[in-house]
């Protein structure tokens, strides 16, 4: 019989040959036909050539489902090569989503009883690949069986197939604990590995395995000491590093069982200063090492000492010549800029010269690294940095950038003049990038600074003549004009220079503002209102102002329209009260937040209150409310009310980034409970704060209450805070 | 009875805060799920053409060419001299180019972005002993040689085997396996049965 298909390699050069798209096209569909006319026809020995040319058709983005049922069969066959690439196939073809993949759960059964590893391989690493939960329940026994009783080669595949399991079944855990704990003892670093993984994983899945665990904190200290000192091994050897991949493993492992925990975190203690001490920085595998070696110090209970030396190795990291390593360095420094601070602090210079490097994720860290460095203290001196940065950062930073400038400008401001100069060279250098809120902040912050109202507006004047295209300022300019306008006509100004102007240029800007394609629809509303502001602070031109008023009556924008039409009326019928009506503005007061932002959650994501429960202030928490709004009012929830112990919950807003949760516990039954403690739980994207509790007994019948509180430090920046909100 | 009360785990369903009660109090207050994990690893040409793929997570098929493309097009724009590390969706991508082929990982959140970069430098290794001297062509051609050295390598997204050799030995064996039983499967004519050819 001829032989209608290429084999693998010939097939590849052809496709590679084709000139165009639709020329390998063709390639590809004829190849197509013929693998398919082959899986129909009985067994011809060159099954595993056709599938890998699927294979590879499939790789180039073409649809091969068609060959999913063939690796299945493959799969069972009982030659070595036809099993390889029916597994290989599996796990490009099929994943748990399909149904086929239920079909492989026997093949993969029998292959792992298979008398010849290298087929028990192919079993346990397709499991470990696409396994899905189904196929895991049935086949957890068969790998815990490996895990005990097989050759060292199987043993260490069948702790990372164990760990998938875990990933995908939790309650499976338990199954393999046992086997875990023995397999460390092992001298084959394959499978000492694939135990520390495996048992990482347990741990982080369940408390209690954790706390059983913990025991064999002096075993890895002793297979860490042998990796650390031992001498030159060449089987394992990364230039100097004798099996990195483990130590790190190891070194993570000892971080989450030194979490929270002292006697642990003391035992691991020694260790970790000799591996941060003896390990080389000169190769990139060596700061891998220590890397994840500084990572277990911050995160266990270490000695002040232990933690001083980590600080300053990320310190060492930062002055690196390698890029990777200055952005690693400061990735870890941003995790501890709320707990060490005055560490952090001592690198400020080179964190604020790392916003010039090149490259944008580098900026991305230096900007987060620096906003939360900024203290009262530097804040002069940071501000300039930032703002210079602003002007040159790459767009898609802008806006958190100036978004960082204006919370540290409200936190640290040194004076009034100082915040509303910062505030306006970011309105004018970045404009376009500003939050909604950041019109009536300043507005309102200028209000309340009425020394500086004919600094103010001079200063906005001047903008205005410059630059009409940043909708911000332009709106706050125009409001300063509406507002203070007469002190621009006074020709006099203490903190700055005066400009002389008449009447007919300050309507003359306000008029191009008006008239401009540039300004948006809301602007040219500024720029009217304050037109007819100025009626009541200027002298002479009053009719101009009747004249504009009463062209823009008929105006096509409906609110312009509006606004005009009434201002008309204001004219004709009020003119009485006009001057009432036009005085100057009082000081504003700042409502809560939560009524400035509308945004909508989903109903899933609204606060579930207990039924029967007062609900406080009901006529507030609305269905539709965004998450400041409801945590801006103190709102008491009870939350546990059992066996006698009532906890309730209360939450106030203390700053834009900080929430303040108090919980309350108070006990109403006869006898003092003592031993009262509390954990917490928060998403990655939430800092949490906790302050120590005001005790943990509570004594009978209520009459004392215990105290926790919660500050919550959440990042800066809004759009990471919540996930509610974003 | 208090011990009872004290254990008692009470979960407020709230969309971001749980408060657990019980247990030993924590001063510094948080504890968070560590996350390891490798998703995937991608291998593509400067022309982005893709030259292996695997998935170490569920995904459809469309899912997958929509993050393959997107991820090839991000790294692709990187400048020669930029950081080996950047974030992508809730991911970190871990690349590194070598000649004409770019490597790049995408792990979880908590995972050590140097030690995947000699994960990477391992992989590299392992092709070039192989097939001596590894190009790009090698790895187009014998692209199922490349899944099954890295499948000897990476076993669910983790390493499975720190020691080189050991990895180069399994896959001679398990070469060697093939042979043999490919050996054993070719029919041979009558002649050559009787040693006439």
């Amino acid at each position: 019989m001829t032989v209608t298909f290429l084999p693998l390699q010939e097939m590849i050069r052809a496709i590679r040959s084709a000139r165009t798209q639709c020329e390998e096209r063709g390639v590809i569909q004829r190849e197509c036909a013929a693998i398919r006319a082959q899986f129909r026809q009985a067994d011809n020995g060159g099954r595993s050539h056709n599938l890998a040319k699927l294979l590879y058709v499939h790789m180039l983005g073409y649809p091969a489902h068609f060959g999913q049922m063939e690796c299945v069969r493959m799969i069972a066959s009982p030659r070595y090569s036809e099993k390889r690439v029916g597994y290989l196939g599996a796990m490009m073809l099929l994943d748990e989503k399909q149904d086929a993949s239920l079909l492989i759960t026997n093949s993969i059964k029998n292959d792992l009883s298979n008398s010849n590893q290298y087929i028990q391989s192919l079993a346990l690493c397709t499991l470990a690949c696409m396994g899905s939960a189904e196929m895991c329940r049935d086949l957890a026994p068969e790998i815990d069986r490996l895990l005990r009783a097989s050759n060292s080669y199987i043993k260490k595949k069948a702790a990372l197939c164990a760990v998938h399991i875990v990933r995908k079944v939790h309650d499976l855990g338990e199954l393999f604990t046992k086997a875990a704990r023995s397999l460390l003892t092992e001298k084959n670093h394959g499978v000492v590995h694939g135990a520390v993984v495996l048992i990482t994983e347990l741990c982080e899945r369940n408390s209690e395995t954790l706390e059983r665990f913990r025991k064999t904190v002096p075993d890895l200290v002793q297979i860490m000491k042998g990796l650390v000192i031992s001498g030159y091994s060449p089987d394992h050897d990364v230039a100097g590093i004798s099996d990195p991949f483990l130590q790190v493993r190891i070194l993570r492992l000892l971080r989450i069982l030194g979490r929270n925990n002292e006697a642990a975190s003391d035992a691991m203690n020694d260790l970790l200063a000799q591996v941060a001490t003896n390990t080389d920085s000169t190769k990139t595998v060596g700061n891998a090492v220590l890397y994840e070696t500084v990572l277990t110090v911050l995160d266990i209970k270490s000695e002040s000492g232990l933690r001083v030396l980590a600080v300053n190795i990320l310190g060492r990291f930062l002055l690196n010549n390698d890029r990777n390593i200055r952005y690693i360095a400061m990735t870890s420094l941003q995790k501890i800029v709320g707990t060490d601070h005055n560490a952090v602090q001592r690198h400020r210079g080179t964190i604020v010269d790392c916003l010039k490097d090149q490259d944008a994720s580098v900026k991305r860290r230096a900007l987060e690294l620096s906003l939360a460095l900024v203290s009262a203290s530097n804040i002069r001196s940071m501000m300039k940095e930032l703002l210079s940065f602003l002007s040159s950062c790459p767009p898609e930073l802008r806006s958190q950038t100036a978004s960082g400038i204006f919370n540290a400008a409200e936190r640290y401001a040194p004076s009034q003049r100082w915040h509303i100069d910062t505030i306006l060279h970011v309105l004018t250098t970045a404009g376009g990038d500003v939050r909604d809120e950041t019109v009536p902040n300043l507005i309102q912050l200028i209000t309340n600074t009425s020394e500086l109202h004919c600094y103010t507006v001079h200063k906005l004047y001047r903008a205005l003549l410059s630059d009409i295209s940043q909708q911000p300022l332009v709106q706050v300019a125009c409001w300063c004009i509406g507002e203070y306008g007469d002190l621009l006509l006074t020709g006099e100004c203490q903190e700055t220079e005066p400009v002389q102007v008449t009447e007919d240029y300050v309507l003359d800007v306000l008029e191009t503002v008006l008239q401009s394609h540039m300004s948006s629809p809301s602007t040219r509303g500024f720029a009217l209102t304050a037109t007819m502001k100025l009626s009541t602070r200027i002298t002479e031109n009053v009719d101009r102002i009747r004249s504009i008023v009463s062209i823009y009556g008929s105006c096509i924008d409906v609110e312009l329209q509006q606004r005009a039409v009434e201002y008309n009326a204001l004219f004709k019928k009020y003119d009485h009260m006009r001057a009432a009506v036009l005085e100057r503005m009082p000081v504003i007061e700042k409502n809560s937040q939560g009524h400035t932002n509308g945004e909508t959650i989903k109903e899933s994501q609204t606060v579930k209150v207990k039924p029967g429960e007062p609900q406080q202030p009901a006529n507030q928490v609305q269905a539709n409310a965004a998450f400041y709004t409801v945590f801006s009012i103190v709102a008491t929830v009870t939350v546990y009310e059992k066996d006698g112990v009532t906890v309730t919950l209360s939450c106030e807003k203390q700053s834009d980034s900080g929430l303040t949760v108090t919980l309350t516990a108070s006990n109403s039954t006869e006898s003092d409970i003592r031993g009262f403690t509390l954990q917490a739980a928060v998403p990655k994207s939430v800092q949490l704060h906790m302050k120590a509790p005001s005790g943990d007994s509570l004594p009978a019948r209520g009459t004392a209450k215990l105290v926790f509180t919660f500050a919550d430090m959440s990042e800066v920046y809004e759009t990471k805070v919540s996930p509610v909100t974003s | 009875m208090f011990a009872l009360v004290a254990n008692q785990k009470v979960v407020i369903d709230w969309p971001c805060f749980w408060v657990v009660l019980g247990g030993s109090f924590l001063p510094r207050g948080v504890y968070t799920v560590l996350l390891f994990k490798m998703q995937f690893m991608l291998l593509f040409s400067r022309q982005g053409k893709l030259r292996l793929q695997k998935w170490y997570v569920p995904l459809s098929d469309k899912e997958k060419k929509k993050i393959t493309r997107e991820l090839v097009q991000t790294v692709l724009a990187r400048k020669p001299k930029m950081c080996s590390f950047l974030e992508w969706r809730d991911l970190k991508i871990v690349y590194k180019r070598y000649a004409s082929l770019y490597f790049c990982c995408a792990i979880e959140d908590q995972d050590n972005e140097l030690i995947t970069l000699e994960i990477i430098h391992r992989y590299v290794e392992l092709l070039d002993k192989y097939f001596g001297s590894v190009c790009e062509l090698d790895i187009i051609f014998n692209f199922e040689k490349a899944y099954f050295i890295l499948d000897e390598f990476l076993l669910g997204g983790e390493a499975q085997e720190t020691s080189k050799k050991n990895v180069l030995k399994a896959i001679e064996q398990a070469d060697l396996l093939q042979e043999d039983a490919k050996e054993a499967e070719t029919p041979r004519s009558v002649l050559e049965e009787i040693g006439l050819t």
